[in-house]
């Protein structure tokens, strides 16, 4: 989901000029749809998936040679959002979690990326792998090591404990990107602000931070993205006691067998996923700089 | 509201480096005055400038800015204005909010503001440019607000690091005589940092040389091509063209040219030096009038650049390009006193 998210992100943000300022009339008759398609396609691959759901979440019988429910109905609904359900209340854990590790990362990710853009460190490189790390080890071990540590520190769980667990992704990932965002903004802007009057910290909100904007909404929005959907560290170091979406999706599938109400939930976890991307495609559409920092 | 300001004794090695940066510079500016520091890049000019302005930190020495020592002030606190080589211009503002940068960081009142910015868009030529961002101008515009950014707030001290290094050599002299038009409007202690020695004596009015982090001279920028301090400095400025070994005593320097009136502080072995310009053909009366025999002529368009000899000793002039002189005349040559300076060999 949140690779699907970057490459939908960035594109448009990248080619979108160039595009717009080619001359129309001498550019092919293909070049001219090439576009649409590739968007279409590109919908339809990471929407696919999601059909059958929206349609199960709708029906309680759907068997398999059909190619359509034989019948439609809301039981899905309203066992998912009912008074028994716990929905709402993983969502707002879902959320509380999700906000606070976004803005952790985000501003841990800004200061350790403009230290790695901005200054000689020593074994910059070796920093670089120590970043990619959560992406290279196997989850699975991070967790179980994890959880040892957390029962032993007494943060096990507790959301604060969840909420520490999940921090080291997310900030590795916003460290990576904000690293490309700061490596486009000028070191010696802020020294110029500095002899105009401004403080060390001023300059920073002043000159830098301006710039830095686009970067920032995009590494609380992949931050919160790895919160929302992270099930293993949250099953473990939440200890059944903290409930997020995810694991109440696992639940109510692996538990009730009720396929309309997992559907149903399903739905309801990748929604925020789908607006955020697109509030944070309005955001960055009008910004032309420093997202193109991404990734370098 | 301007400030003097003193470098006393200043020493600075970047870490790890094997040769200091700077050693022992002093240096005043009194109030209202422009100095412009010049030395071939590597000098250690920029770091000057940088120390001045609060960005490094010397390993010794002082700087005092209205005899105040501000080396623990952080730089917004120096009441400065600096310009680099690149105009760095806030590219996410206009330009009149980048002119009013400084400003807003004093806490000015929003009318004050407006009335000074308009006032400055006028004195860089830049009148109804205060909506355009900054990627909107050319190199010049752009250096032309930064200049105007610099002296909004009224600063007690102007820097400026090679500001028009990166312009095109017309555009470099307007900028130049701008710079000095805004100096006798605002009045800012101006420091001026160039490796341009047509730069340092147009817009100054004292010039330090600054060679190996060492002042080589401190003077009028005249004195400097006249009197050239030392062999280093006179071939910084182009003006060792005329070495001639003798030795000096009070008011003469003996020679295989004779013995030459001048006046000098030097005593015994020395060189002698005098530019090609200054060196004057004909028939004249007096001391310093030497015969010789004009060996090579080269017309160089705006004017000739002439070799002779005399007692043996080959002299490089320079003459107006009329000059009705072919190799094998004779004349004889006068080397006004005022130009002659001996430096230690």
């Amino acid at each position: 989901m949140t690779e699907a998210g970057l490459t939908k992100e960035s594109r448009p943000v990248q080619e979108a000029p160039p595009v717009q300022e080619a001359g129309r009339p001498r550019r092919p008759l293909g070049a001219g749809l090439a576009r649409p398609t590739v968007l279409i396609l590109t919908g339809l691959w990471v929407a696919g998936p999601l059909l059958p759901l929206a349609v199960q979440a709708f029906t309680d019988q759907w068997f398999y040679p059909d190619l359509w429910p034989a019948r439609w109905s809301l039981a899905g609904w309203e066992q998912a959002l009912g008074p028994q359900s716990r929905l709402a209340e993983a969502v707002t854990t879902s959320v509380g979690i999700g906000a606070a590790v976004a803005a952790l990362a985000t501003a841990l990710g800004a200061a350790a990326g403009r230290a790695l853009a901005w200054h000689r460190l020593p074994g910059r490189r070796l920093i670089e792998l120590v970043l990619l790390a959560p992406v290279l080890v196997p989850p699975f071990a991070v967790a179980m090591g994890a959880q040892i540590v957390y029962l032993r520190a007494g943060l096990a769980d507790s959301l604060t404990g969840v909420v520490l667990a999940q921090l080291p992704a997310a900030t590795a990932y916003a460290t990576l990107l904000m690293s490309g965002v700061w490596a486009g903004v000028d070191p010696a802007l802020e020294r110029q602000a500095r002899t105009l009057g401004a403080g060390t910290w001023r300059a920073f909100r002043e000159v830098s931070l301006p710039q830095l904007r686009g970067g920032l909404v995009v590494a609380a929005m992949f931050a919160f993205l790895i919160s929302w959907s992270d099930y293993l560290l949250t099953l473990l170091i939440g200890g059944g006691v903290v409930t997020t979406v995810p694991l109440l999706l696992f639940a109510t599938a692996a538990g009730s067998g009720n396929q309309a109400a997992t559907a149903a939930i399903a739905l309801v976890a990748v929604a925020p996923p789908l607006l955020l991307t697109a509030l944070a495609a309005r955001q960055l559409a009008g910004r032309d700089t420093a997202l193109l920092g991404v990734g370098r | 509201m301007t400030t003097d300001i003193t470098v006393a004794d200043l020493d600075h090695t970047y870490p790890g480096a094997a040769t200091p940066t700077l050693r022992g510079v002093s240096l005043e500016v009194p109030v209202g005055t422009r100095t412009a520091v010049l030395g071939p890049s590597g000098s250690g000019k920029s770091t000057l400038l940088s120390i001045v302005a609060g960005l490094s930190t010397p390993t010794g020495g002082d700087v005092r800015l209205a005899g105040r020592s501000v080396l623990r002030q952080p730089p917004h606190r120096r009441d400065l204005g600096v310009v680099f080589q690149r105009p760095l211009l806030f590219p996410h503002l206009t330009v009149a909010e980048n002119i009013a940068f400084g400003l807003r960081m004093r806490g000015t009142d929003r009318a004050a503001i407006r009335r000074r910015v308009a006032e400055l868009l006028d004195a860089v030529s830049l009148p109804g440019y205060g909506e355009r961002r900054s990627g909107e101008l050319s190199g010049g515009q752009q250096q032309r607000v930064a200049l105007a950014r610099a002296l909004a707030a009224r600063p007690g001290v102007l820097l400026l690091d090679e500001p028009f290094s990166a312009l095109d050599p017309q555009l470099r002299g307007e900028m130049r005589a701008l710079l000095t038009e805004l100096h006798r409007r605002e009045g800012s202690t101006t420091l001026f940092v160039t490796h341009d020695r047509d730069e340092a004596t147009d817009v100054a009015d004292t010039v330090t040389v600054l060679l190996d982090g060492r002042v080589a001279q401190h003077a009028p920028p005249a004195d400097l091509f006249r009197r050239p301090a030392t062999l280093a400095v006179a071939r910084f400025l182009g003006g060792a063209g005329n070495a001639i070994p003798g030795t000096a005593s009070a008011g003469h320097f003996d020679c295989p040219l004779g013995r030459l009136r001048l006046d000098t502080d030097h005593r015994g072995a020395g060189l002698l030096l005098i530019r090609p310009a200054a060196i004057v053909v004909g028939d004249r009366q007096g001391d310093n009038v030497v015969p010789a025999t004009i060996t090579a002529v080269t017309d160089r368009g705006t004017h000739l650049d002439i070799q002779a000899t005399s007692a043996g000793v080959t002299l490089h002039l320079t003459t107006g390009p009329a000059t009705p002189l072919r190799p094998g005349d004779d004349t004889p040559l006068w080397l006004p006193p005022a130009h002659l300076s001996v430096v230690t060999p």
